[in-house]
């Protein structure tokens, strides 16, 4: 457990770097070797590690770290590690924690890929992977519902207008996937500026006239 | 050579990856199964369920997967350090800005634009998986002939256990393999 002067502050203790360090490394190494089921199962893990347990991390905080994960690209579990060995101990600490979340898998993977290449062929191993390629498929399938439910929640047209877009794009006209990224990603830049500009508008319009300007920077967000 | 071809391949799959593993498939097989002899599709959608059976993300598994087989563990290597390099610099920038100026609005926009394109791509690549479970290749068939009846039903009973009951997605590819055992040796 974590001293009495971490608790107060939030901040790790300046003494024990080593033992920090280690901690760090340790604590993604545990979690990235235990945990099924990728960044939206790790996420929560690392909050009651980092900010329940060891009070490396605010509460509100890890709520941010985890917009700015899920909103970079690369693995989100890679993305919060590293924003948490960069708060708690800088680049040494991201550089750290990026090893301790890439080993696990690279080793278990390793492992499994030899074997993988022992069995694959055997009827046995066959019989099971035609089950399992179904299965994963049929997870793939539920992970769409549940994200299309998730954007038609918001009730906008233009969400599911792109993603009727996006799918006739890739699946029908073979236009790259990095084409379809980029140009969506503009268009929501584009929305957002535009929203806000109008959020903006109507702001001023209700304040009547000249103090809307103060109250605008956080609506949307 | 190899290593470098494989270190770029991933390096692109971790820049345009965005909002989680799964987000991570389509790229994984354009750039393994259709830019590159990496990978058959098949053993594309082999990697997939080893990738939800292990613990780790889905990306890091797949590179380790695709690096050791194209090129031994340097080439494991390879593929990890390229599918994590994009995250370093990109994720290490944000942290930097938003310890600065606690400011996110226009990226959680662009996050919100690109989650309909997503969607969309896993999608795609999700009927892939589908198709080559039940008919054994990526498109529809033209004739009836060919379809795989026991992977259907398993997918169908997969599926339905999912939406309904929220079971676990490990539990439910266990028992997908199970049941293929099974039921291809019955029937």
């Amino acid at each position: 457990m974590p001293g009495e002067e971490e608790r107060k502050s939030g901040k790790p203790a300046p003494g024990g770097k080593a033992r920090k360090y280690w901690k760090l490394f340790s604590s993604t190494f545990m979690l990235s070797a235990c945990t099924f089921g990728g960044g939206f199962v790790i996420i929560p893990l690392m909050r009651r590690k980092f900010v329940d347990e060891l009070h490396w991390i605010g509460e509100q905080e890890m709520l941010d770290l985890t917009a700015i994960a899920q909103s970079s690209p690369g693995a989100i579990a890679v993305n919060a590690s590293i924003l948490i060995g960069y708060r708690v101990a800088g680049p040494a600490g991201a550089l750290l924690t990026v090893l301790g979340t890439v080993t696990p898998p690279l080793v278990i993977i390793s492992l499994v890929s030899m074997f993988y290449t022992a069995v694959r062929g055997s009827r046995t191993a066959d019989r099971i992977m035609a089950g399992m390629l179904a299965g994963v498929g049929a997870v793939v399938c539920d992970v769409v519902v549940t994200m299309t439910q998730g954007l038609l929640k918001t009730k906008r047209v233009l969400p599911f207008v792109m993603l009727i877009a996006s799918f006739a794009a890739v699946r029908f006209f073979g236009v790259g996937i990095v084409t379809v990224i980029l140009a969506c990603g503009l268009i929501g830049a584009a929305d957002t500026i535009y929203r806000n500009r109008a959020a903006k508008e109507r702001l001023r319009f209700a304040k009547g006239g000249t103090e809307g300007k103060e109250g605008s920077e956080h609506d949307l967000s | 050579m190899i290593c470098l071809e494989l270190f770029w391949s991933f390096f692109k799959i971790g820049l345009f990856s965005i909002g989680g593993g799964y987000a991570a498939m389509p790229l994984i097989q354009q750039q393994a199964v259709d830019l590159h002899p990496w990978l058959t599709m098949g053993q594309f959608a082999d990697i997939m369920a080893i990738a939800e059976m292990t613990p780790g993300p889905i990306a890091i598994n797949a590179a380790t997967f695709v690096g050791i087989r194209t090129a031994g563990l340097p080439g494991a290597l390879a593929a990890t350090a390229g599918c994590v390099a994009p995250s370093c610099v990109i994720v290490t920038a944000l942290a930097y800005l938003y310890y600065h100026f606690r400011e996110l609005t226009l990226v959680k926009g662009i996050l919100a634009g690109l989650r309909p394109a997503v969607i969309a791509m896993i999608a795609s690549a999700g009927l892939s998986i589908v198709f080559m479970a039940v008919f054994g290749q990526r498109t529809l068939p033209a004739g009836k002939s060919g379809i795989d009846l026991t992977a259907a039903a398993i997918f169908a009973v997969c599926f339905f256990c999912l939406r309904k009951w929220k079971l676990n997605p490990i539990g439910v590819m266990a028992g997908a393999g199970a049941a293929g055992l099974i039921l291809y040796s019955v029937l």
